[in-house]
């Protein structure tokens, strides 16, 4: 169903006199939002209950972000 | 008129007391993208969009209230039996000394909320758009919250509130679609 992706990524110049130590990828986010237009029928959905943990009763939204210190968990956790 | 229910929308769990990540927080609380703005720009500028996306932006609104609620329960939490001692080590004493541990709408460099953060210009696609680009703002400013943070408690209600934004985002572009569409030449579903 999906085809597009949430995150892309670029490389960006990198100097040699750069003084902090160089992020050779630099990543930014590119959500469903992007590129659903009017939200299609019968898309996939959670339960009741999975989807008032995830903050969305639709699949192709549910993107959770976690910081560079903490371990992604399940789906829905 | 409202009716209040008197339970947050997701829990608020707090690890530990952290008043520094209270001082990023409150950039959700009375910050330029924050929830109050959001809350304020949708519920004022609904009287004057056309009729059908109305009652959109009233029921978008109302959730920023919800969110500003969790906001406030996370700042307070973070801060409660804070000593002068401990918002000091965190940055925040001059918060301390005009607020005592009182919550305040400021952003994270302490400058206080204004009206000037939220626009109504009463053309509808121009409204709108504001309306996406706040939201994507907030959930940009979330993502850069949860990088800050440590405490993964906090960090599960803000991934909550995050999503929240992408989905107001999706209505509010879908609201542009309905105002765009030509008359008798209506989608079929």
């Amino acid at each position: 169903m999906k085809n597009f992706t949430l995150r892309k990524t670029y490389h960006p110049y990198i100097s040699p006199f750069d003084p902090c130590p160089p992020v050779r990828e630099k990543t930014y986010y590119t959500p469903a939002q992007l590129y659903l237009g009017y939200q299609p029928q019968n898309l996939e959905q959670f339960s009741p209950k999975e989807a008032l943990k995830a903050g969305t009763l639709w699949k192709v939204f549910y993107d959770p972000y976690y910081g560079p210190n903490e371990k992604r968990r399940g789906p829905y956790e | 008129m409202w009716i209040y229910e008197k339970k947050l929308q997701y829990p608020v769990r707090v690890s530990e007391c952290n008043p520094r990540l209270a001082k990023y927080l409150i950039e959700q609380y009375g910050g330029a993208d924050g929830e109050l703005a959001a809350a304020l720009r949708y519920l004022n500028q609904r009287y004057t969009i056309p009729d059908k996306v109305i009652g959109l932006l009233t029921d978008i609104g109302t959730e920023e209230f919800a969110h500003l609620e969790m906001i406030a329960t996370m700042i307070y939490k973070l801060t409660k039996d804070a000593t002068p001692e401990m918002l000091k080590a965190a940055g925040i004493e001059d918060h301390y000394v005009n607020h005592d541990n009182a919550l305040f709408y400021q952003n994270a460099s302490g400058v206080p909320f204004t009206a000037s953060y939220i626009q109504a210009k009463g053309d509808p696609i121009t409204d709108l758009y504001e309306d996406i680009a706040a939201e994507e703002k907030a959930r940009a400013t979330y993502q850069w919250i949860i990088d800050m943070s440590d405490d993964p408690d906090l960090n599960d209600g803000l991934r909550f509130l995050r999503e929240r934004e992408i989905v107001h985002s999706q209505r509010f572009r879908e609201a542009v679609e309905m105002l765009k569409e030509e008359r008798d030449r209506k989608k079929i579903f």
